[in-house]
Order: structure tokens, then C-alpha cells, then sequence
């Protein structure tokens, strides 16, 4: 086995571009969800209109790449209203299911053969939209050492996104321990209450979810990127779920939650894997009880199982507090 | 003191008859229907409440007293009627504008915010908070000072309330009684003319009973007006100026505590017609 080998994969995926766009994705949902109590399960449709934003206006309209990401943030606030509006007077539960309806409304509309032309159907958008952002990289070469390894468009992806990463929990950091910030969650514990107390409880929650979709947008913009191509299928409801189980792993309504679980996440996808894929091809694991082919399943099997085990021992994630969890049980 | 007096004393010149005026109504209601499929669960033909006074509204169970409450502050809306308060017309006001307008209520199952601790329960309450904007949240500057003056406000309501030693424990960890007291000192900090407790007594202990008490006729003594839902007699007899009466969904009587509790009418709607016929009599 070339242990050195496991350890830069995984070290470089516990780094990488996923482990942002994770992050992202699940620094929005801590907006909606851990701070708010918004249940928003159609976060990969905001992802979804991140990067199609980039792409669409660089590919089909041949406009500046810049001003694609200020059309994205436009979009993805257009697309918060557009829900919000409707739904935000529901229930939590209620609102969980119309957002699954909004995501994969969104992705299907993406990929529908009308909308070829523009949006590329069902094998979405190719292309080099992302040349203006490349062309400013100083670090064209890429890094190579023992433990890490990018090439030169990732490592340029990982920096700076590593900064917006930064930046917006800084700023998440600040407005959550605001009295602004105070108000969100006192509406997560009951609505009713703060409305009592004289405050608009609706415009809050329209806030929180444009704040959130938009952090979500940035997510995509990131996906779209460093893959210089955007696909419909990769914005499924099952990304919504990972960006839930990357946020639970660090703990809800802890704003280093989504960081820590996004790198949490990606380690153990790609440690697991890695052990499996050197283990079967040393034939230190028998060739009769795990093929190479069966290696991408097994290692999200273990995955469920280690997720398991962390809400059967540690339900409040890395960072959270058992005691305040328990809270929740309206004791 | 004059106008303090004057919340208590109007008791004595007022005509003690479903609907009454009063020398000083701070609200106003006129022809509030509420129907829930066939069930009329309101209607209430004219409801005036005396500014400065403590007013208590009581029924039996199902007589439309919470939904009443409800609907007077904007978290149900009735199928006709309307209803003022300090001359403002209220129909049509979300809830978070009645609490703004001075009227400021609790509920019947307390809404402590639980995962928030009781002081920032009490600062939550606190009205025209520059950091609860959403574009100045970001710059603690602007907002600081005035955090700490409400902060200051807060505990000074919390020492009063016998709450100071909790300040810094979620509202969960409180005991049912001390739930209650916080719901009513948070209601407070928004400063309200008028303070509607939605049954403040239920599950409280006699001990804090007492001092719910006082509370309630300290608000008065600040020429607050206060309208409460309660099923304690003796608290109603105690405290209140003016009992007014419910029974489906109607109001069948209002007066002195003394004079509606021995009214017929409203010992028929709480016990029944035959309360105090003999059984076997019935029978024959």
C-alpha cells in the first residue's frame, strides 16, 4: 500500500474545491435552518442557479464573467422572493416539501430539451467560461508536494475560495451575534412570540432565505468554475442532503459547523475510498469479498454507517452542545 | 395620582350591563363574529375597556375567551366586526404592528424562547432596535450603545421579577411559574399601554401566585391597562376593577368582581341551570 499516496488524496480532497463548495452550500443552510429554522431542502436549486448564472451569460450571451456573477447574485435574490413570497406563511414542514418542488423544479427545467439553445439540455454547458478568472492566476504551475497536490486552476479555485469562505463567515459571525441575529433565532424557537414582541417575523425569514440562497448561489458559482462546465444532474436533491449532512457532522447554528463538516465529509468520502481501492488492488482486502468496481458503493455505505454512529453518540455534531440540543424536546 | 385613581374608581359610576361605556375606553370593540365552520365561537355585540384599569374576562371552558384574545391582536382575524385601540382602527393589523401600537400580549401555553437565554429573551424585547436591521447588523458600532442601555433596562425588569440570578440560563431551564413571570417581564421591554395575559396563573405555584399578583397591580400603579383571561376566582376577585363574563362566545355580563359572581346568569354559565337542584327531585 502507498500510504503516502492515501494521505495526499485526501489531504488535497479535505482542502479542495469540494470541501468549499460544501461549505458554502452549507453555510447558507446554517443560515436558513441552524439560525432561522427555515427547513429548506431545495438548497441545490440555488447552487443550480449559481452555476448556470456563470455559464449561461459567458457561453450563450458572450458577456464579461464578472458581470455573470453579478447576474448570479441577482438571480439567486430573484429566485429567494420568487419563493419566499408564496411560502414563507407555512409551516415549517410544509415549506421543506415546497422547496424540494422548487429545486427539481429548477433542475428540470435546466435540462428540458426547450431550453437546449441556451442552457444545454440534459449534458448542460462546456465551455471556457471561466477564462477571465484563470487568466489572474499567479500560480499557473499547480502544487505539488508529498502531502498536497493541486493542479494549477484548482489551486487557484482553492485560494480564493478558501477566502470567500472566510470572508462570509466572518460576516455570518458578526450579523448572527447581532440583535438582528438574535432575532432569528429567537424566531427559530417560536414565531408567535417574537411576532408578539412587535417584530416582522416575515421580512426576517425573506431575509434570512436571500441571504442563504445567495451564500448557496456562490456555492454553484464554485462548482461551475473549477469544472469549467455546469451539469443539470449534479444538482439533485441528493446534494441538498449531503450539504444537510455536512452541516449536522459540524453542528447546526455554530458558524464554523459547515467549514469543519465540509472538510469532515470530504476526508472521510476520500480516506475511505482510498484505503478500499489500495487494499483491493494490494489484495491485502480478498478479491471475493470487495471488487474494484464495488469500492465507489462500499465507501458510501461505510460513510452511512459512520454517519449513524455520530447521531446515535454525538446528535449535536462537532461543535454543538448536547444540553441545548436536548432543549429542543420542549422539556 | 389622578389618573391612576381613575382606573379603579370608574367601577363605581359605570352601568354594570353587558356592552357598558366607560368614562375612558382604551379599546373598543363592536360586533366581532367568529365563526369556526358552524360554530360561532365569538360574537361579541360592544366591548369597551377602561384606560388604567384591570380588567378580567372570564368563562367557562370553549366560552371564545383566547380566540377573543386572538382576534384582538391581530393573530386571528374575525369574519366581521370592528375594534380600536387608543382610536386607532385595528382591522387588518398583522400582530407585530398591535405590539408595536402599545398592545402587547402573552399566551396561554407560554412562549419562553427556549435556546435563548432569559436575558436575551428580555433584550428581544427591547422596540426600534438599530441592530436588528439587517444592513446595520454588520457594524456593531452603530448599535452597542443602545444594546447596552436596553441591556441595563433588562435587568433592572429581571431584578423586579426575581429573575437576575437566572439571566444567563436558557429559558428551558426555568421552572413553569418562572416561565410565566419571564413571558410577562418580556412583554414589558416592549413597553406596552395596554398588557393582555392569556391565563398568567395556570400552573404557577402559590408562592409565585403572590407575586404575579403584584406584578400585575404594579402595571397598574404605572397607568397601565391590563386585560386578563383567567380561570382563578380568587385572583379575579383579588385584583380585578371589572370582571367581564363569556359564555359561548357571547358577553352575558360585566361589573364589580362582587356583583357578577353573584350574578345568576353567570353561575347558570359556569355550573349549569340546576346546579343546586336536588338530584333525585331531577329525577322524578
Amino acid at each position: 500500500m502507498d500510504f503516502l499516496f492515501i494521505i495526499q488524496q485526501t489531504l488535497s480532497s479535505t482542502l479542495g474545491v469540494n470541501a468549499i463548495i460544501f461549505a458554502l452550500a452549507a453555510i447558507g443552510l446554517n443560515m436558513h435552518f441552524g439560525y432561522t429554522g427555515l427547513l429548506n431542502f431545495g438548497q441545490a436549486g440555488f447552487l443550480a442557479i449559481g452555476a448556470y448564472s456563470v455559464a449561461v451569460p459567458v457561453i450563450t450571451f458572450g458577456l464579461s464573467l464578472w458581470v455573470a456573477f453579478l447576474i448570479g447574485i441577482f438571480n439567486s435574490i430573484l429566485f429567494a422572493l420568487l419563493l419566499g413570497v408564496p411560502t414563507l406563511r407555512l409551516r415549517a414542514d410544509y415549506l421543506a416539501i415546497v422547496t424540494i418542488a422548487f429545486a427539481e423544479i429548477v433542475r428540470q427545467v435546466a435540462r428540458s430539451a426547450t431550453f437546449n439553445d441556451s442552457l444545454g439540455g440534459s449534458d448542460g454547458i462546456t465551455g471556457k467560461f471561466g477564462k477571465e478568472f484563470f487568466d489572474l492566476n499567479p500560480f499557473k504551475g499547480g502544487l505539488t508536494t508529498p502531502i498536497l497536490r493541486f493542479n494549477g486552476n484548482d489551486l487557484w479555485v482553492v485560494l480564493t475560495g478558501w477566502v470567500l469562505v472566510a470572508i462570509i463567515t466572518f460576516v455570518m459571525w458578526i450579523m448572527v451575534n447581532s440583535p438582528w441575529g438574535r432575532v432569528m433565532r429567537a424566531i427559530r424557537e417560536d414565531e408567535d412570540a417574537v411576532r408578539s414582541l412587535g417584530k416582522n417575523v416575515y421580512l426576517y425569514k425573506m431575509q434570512s432565505l436571500i441571504i442563504g440562497g445567495v451564500i448557496g448561489s456562490m456555492a454553484g458559482f464554485v462548482y461551475a468554475l473549477s469544472r469549467q462546465s455546469v451539469q443539470p444532474d449534479n444538482y439533485g436533491t441528493a446534494l441538498t442532503f449531503f450539504a444537510y449532512t455536512v452541516l449536522i457532522l459540524g453542528g447546526a447554528a455554530r458558524v464554523f459547523a459547515p467549514i469543519v463538516g465540509a472538510m469532515i465529509f470530504w476526508f472521510l468520502i476520500v480516506f475511505i475510498e482510498q484505503i478500499l481501492r489500495e487494499g483491493v488492488s494490494s489484495n491485502i482486502i480478498p478479491d471475493w469479498l470487495i471488487g474494484v468496481n464495488q469500492v465507489g458503493q462500499i465507501r458510501f455505505m461505510l460513510m452511512g454507517l459512520g454517519l449513524m454512529l455520530l447521531m446515535i453518540f454525538r446528535p449535536q455534531g462537532i461543535f454543538g452542545d448536547k444540553k441545548e440540543l436536548a432543549l429542543d424536546a420542549r422539556a | 395620582m389622578q389618573e391612576h385613581n381613575s382606573g379603579r374608581s370608574f367601577a363605581l359610576t359605570t352601568s354594570q350591563t353587558p356592552g357598558s361605556s366607560k368614562p375612558d375606553p382604551i379599546l373598543i370593540a363592536d360586533n366581532i363574529v367568529r365563526h369556526f365552520g358552524g360554530l360561532t365561537a365569538v360574537n361579541v355585540e360592544h366591548l369597551e375597556i377602561q384606560r388604567g384599569s384591570i380588567t378580567a374576562l372570564i368563562g367557562p371552558n370553549g366560552a371564545g375567551k383566547t380566540t377573543f384574545f386572538n382576534l384582538l391582536t391581530g393573530y386571528d382575524s374575525p369574519n366581521s366586526g370592528t375594534w380600536s385601540f387608543n382610536g386607532k382602527a385595528l382591522n387588518g393589523v398583522p400582530p407585530h404592528k398591535v405590539a408595536r401600537l402599545g398592545m402587547v400580549r402573552t399566551f396561554q401555553l407560554t412562549k419562553a424562547l427556549y435556546r435563548l437565554t432569559v436575558l436575551e429573551n428580555m433584550l428581544l424585547g427591547a422596540k426600534e432596535q438599530k441592530g436588528e436591521s439587517v444592513l446595520f447588523s454588520v457594524f456593531p458600532w452603530i448599535w452597542r450603545a443602545q444594546e447596552e442601555a436596553i441591556r441595563v433596562k433588562a435587568v433592572s425588569i429581571l431584578k423586579n421579577f426575581k429573575l437576575i440570578e437566572k439571566q444567563d440560563d436558557f429559558a428551558a431551564a426555568l421552572s413553569g411559574g418562572q416561565r410565566k413571570l419571564l413571558e410577562m417581564a418580556r412583554a414589558l421591554m416592549v413597553e406596552p399601554e395596554m398588557v393582555m395575559l392569556d391565563e398568567p396563573m395556570a400552573g404557577v405555584n402559590p408562592a409565585l401566585k403572590q407575586s404575579l399578583l403584584e406584578h400585575i397591580k404594579e402595571l397598574r400603579n404605572e397607568g397601565k391597562t391590563v386585560l386578563f383571561v383567567e380561570h382563578d376566582m380568587d385572583m379575579v376577585h383579588e385584583i380585578s376593577d371589572w370582571v367581564i363574563v363569556m359564555a359561548q362566545g357571547q358577553i352575558i355580563a360585566e361589573g364589580t368582581p362582587a356583583t357578577v359572581m353573584g350574578n345568576a346568569q353567570v353561575i347558570e354559565a359556569y355550573l349549569g341551570a340546576h346546579h343546586d337542584a336536588d338530584l333525585s327531585s331531577e329525577g322524578a
